[in-house]
């Protein structure tokens, strides 16, 4: 029986009046990619920042990497990773300057962290830009830094929130190689993303409706149930049903 | 603990890589010590001044002449009536009329004793004020000048009568700063409003420029306990408005001599407790808002406040008593006070100590209020 790494039921938030996440009960397995779907405002950036801890449920309870999301949410940050939808690297520090404050922050000491940086930067090609403030990377290469950022404390979760948006199909492609690197390494990848090729690259897909998840299983059993040859009439089909702008 | 290494370091980073701060950094202590002193100053000079003289004696001369030679006073002139003075007044090339009496001179030889008449424009009250009773000096000396050089003029027997009349002089006695000098008197001051930048409010625009940018949603999914990631943001500051104090004291004392006359020991205390009080509130300002421009709105409302009614420009014994509160909990008018306690009046540290227990108790106060409200989790 494989760990569950991610395990919540009954999950809430509200606001007001309005209910962003409405009671969705799932599980991640340890090593799985995740795909976290759904229309815009159907809440799944509310749902992943109450899994980070930076949120706070108004119902539910649950586990993330072992620790409890009500109580434990500064021990759950020790053991996740996250890259937002809005780009969240420092623009004015360079490319190493980046990564040392970021292995900093989760305790690496310099030497590992100096060790680690040539290692990434090579693997990364990019040694030349070493020295550049992130301000004056590509979008697609600082993509590619935060995310490498974003697992380089070799976290046992990482949350990515719509990482390849405005990214060019070339360096998507070479993103999800290291989506799948990272999960090779054993790094649970749990994914948001509007791309529905992208869903197909997922272990299982999860997509939301109105605050609901209406649907979870592996990309091939979805199209099965709703008959469909592609993800994207999949998500067409339940996507029509919502009420929400 | 160690993380905070690392934080302190970025924060230097961004700071010396930002096009701006560093700069005002240098301009700003150099504006306070070469520029602000001369320009803000309440003595009144140059005051123009239109004299109708309907005596045209020689008296009358000698008191054009006399108010003409004095630095506050510039002879605009001398026109022939009153009339043409009020239009010169109305047409704002003069501040002020003087009309001497055609018995001016008569008047002054017979019973020593004559009337001019004043008119001022009082627009600006200051300016008003201070005209008035710089011309009423001049008009007194004067006459004590006439009075000694007459009573050598008038026979023996009436002499007497002249000597026995009653004449007051107010002779003032300006302790502390004894040359009226509002340099002295400013510096500190500015000194005040320095801290209050370096320390209160550029931590405060720095935080909440994480927030715009959304890089502090990613601190915030990092384990970084709140209370380290706020002191690192602060440290850097602390150690910047330090550096600056430390300057601004040496050049006041290298450009006008001005050197604390009480104890330099307690001029350092005291900016340490404020930095802490002043920090405080910034910190409260950059949690209540969301975008720059909200916390802008908020640091110049927090700044007119902290400055209008902290004393640096008018007295708080003069405010009304909703005032006088308000100075009660400002952490910018006990410094002002303590620094021209520890400048002009040779105060030791614990002569200022009421000042810096008031100052800890509203930096316990806005920090402890900084802390509760600051959120990692929403």
């Amino acid at each position: 029986m494989s760990n569950k790494v991610i395990d919540v039921s009954n999950l809430t938030k509200m606001f007001g009046n309005f209910t962003a996440v409405d009671h969705i009960t799932f599980d991640v397995e340890e090593g799985e990619i995740f795909g976290f779907l759904g229309a815009n405002g159907a809440g799944k950036t509310t749902a992943m920042q109450m899994l980070c801890g930076i949120s706070m449920p108004t119902a539910g309870e649950g586990t993330v990497a072992g620790y409890d999301i009500i109580k434990e949410n500064e021990l759950i940050k020790r053991n996740i990773g996250y890259m937002s939808q809005k780009f969240s690297l420092y623009e004015d520090l360079k490319v190493w300057e980046n990564i040392r404050l970021f292995g900093g922050i989760y305790g690496l000491s310099d030497k590992v962290i100096a060790e680690k940086t040539d290692a990434l930067l090579k693997q990364l090609n990019f040694q030349q830009e070493r020295n550049t403030l992130v301000k004056y990377l590509p979008l697609g290469w600082k993509q590619k830094l935060a995310f490498s950022v974003a697992i380089f404390h070799e976290p046992e979760i990482v949350f990515l929130d719509e990482p390849t948006g405005g990214v060019d199909p070339a360096m998507r492609r070479q993103f999800w190689e290291m989506i799948y690197d990272a999960a090779d390494r054993g790094i649970t990848v749990f994914v948001t993303t509007h791309y529905m090729d992208e869903a197909e690259y997922c272990n299982r897909v999860s997509i939301m409706v109105d605050g609901h998840i209406d649907a979870l299983d592996s990309p091939a059993a979805l199209r099965k149930q709703f008959n469909a040859d592609t993800m994207d009439e999949v998500f067409r089909q339940l996507a029509r049903k919502a009420e929400r702008d | 603990m160690k993380t905070i290494k690392f934080l302190i370091e970025k924060e230097f980073k961004q700071m010396f890589r930002n096009p701006l701060i560093p700069r005002m950094i240098v301009m700003y202590p150099i504006m306070v010590l070469l520029v602000f002193p001369w320009a803000v100053s309440f003595e009144v000079k140059n005051i123009k001044i239109d004299v109708v003289d309907h005596g045209k004696s020689v008296y009358s001369k000698r008191l054009t002449d006399k108010i003409a030679a004095s630095k506050y006073f510039i002879l605009n002139d001398t026109p022939p009536d009153y009339q043409t003075a009020m239009q010169n007044m109305e047409n704002g090339y003069t501040d002020m009329i003087l009309e001497i009496p055609t018995t001016f001179d008569k008047d002054i030889v017979k019973s020593s004793n004559s009337k001019v008449g004043v008119a001022v424009n009082s627009v600006n009250g200051t300016q008003g004020l201070l005209g008035s009773n710089y011309i009423m000096q001049i008009v007194n000396d004067f006459s004590s000048e006439l009075r000694d050089e007459l009573i050598t003029t008038v026979p023996p027997k009436s002499r007497a009568s002249i000597m026995n009349m009653p004449q007051i002089d107010i002779i003032p006695h300006f302790k502390y700063n004894p040359g009226l000098d509002y340099k002295n008197f400013m510096i500190p001051g500015f000194m005040v409003l320095l801290l209050t930048l370096i320390c209160g409010i550029l931590p405060a625009l720095n935080i909440v420029m994480e927030k715009e940018n959304g890089t502090i949603n990613q601190i915030n999914v990092t384990p970084v306990n709140r209370i380290v990631f706020i002191l690192a943001k602060l440290i850097p500051f602390w150690i910047v408005g330090l550096v600056v104090m430390f300057i601004s004291v040496s050049a006041a004392f290298l450009l006008y001599g001005l050197w604390p006359t009480g104890s330099i020991i307690a001029v350092l205390i005291s900016a340490i407790v404020f930095i802490f009080s002043i920090s405080g509130l910034g910190l409260i300002i950059s949690n209540y808002s969301e975008t720059l421009q909200q916390a802008s709105f908020l640091v110049m409302f927090f700044i007119l406040i902290l400055i209008l009614l902290g004393g640096m420009f008018t007295p708080v014994s003069s405010m009304p008593s909703w005032a006088q509160a308000i100075a009660a909990i400002n952490p910018f008018s006990y410094l002002t006070k303590t620094f021209r306690m520890l400048y002009l009046n040779g105060s030791t540290l614990s002569d200022v100590s009421g000042n810096l227990y008031a100052m800890i108790i509203i930096a316990i106060v806005l920090n402890g209020w900084a802390v509760l409200s600051y959120k990692k989790r929403v």
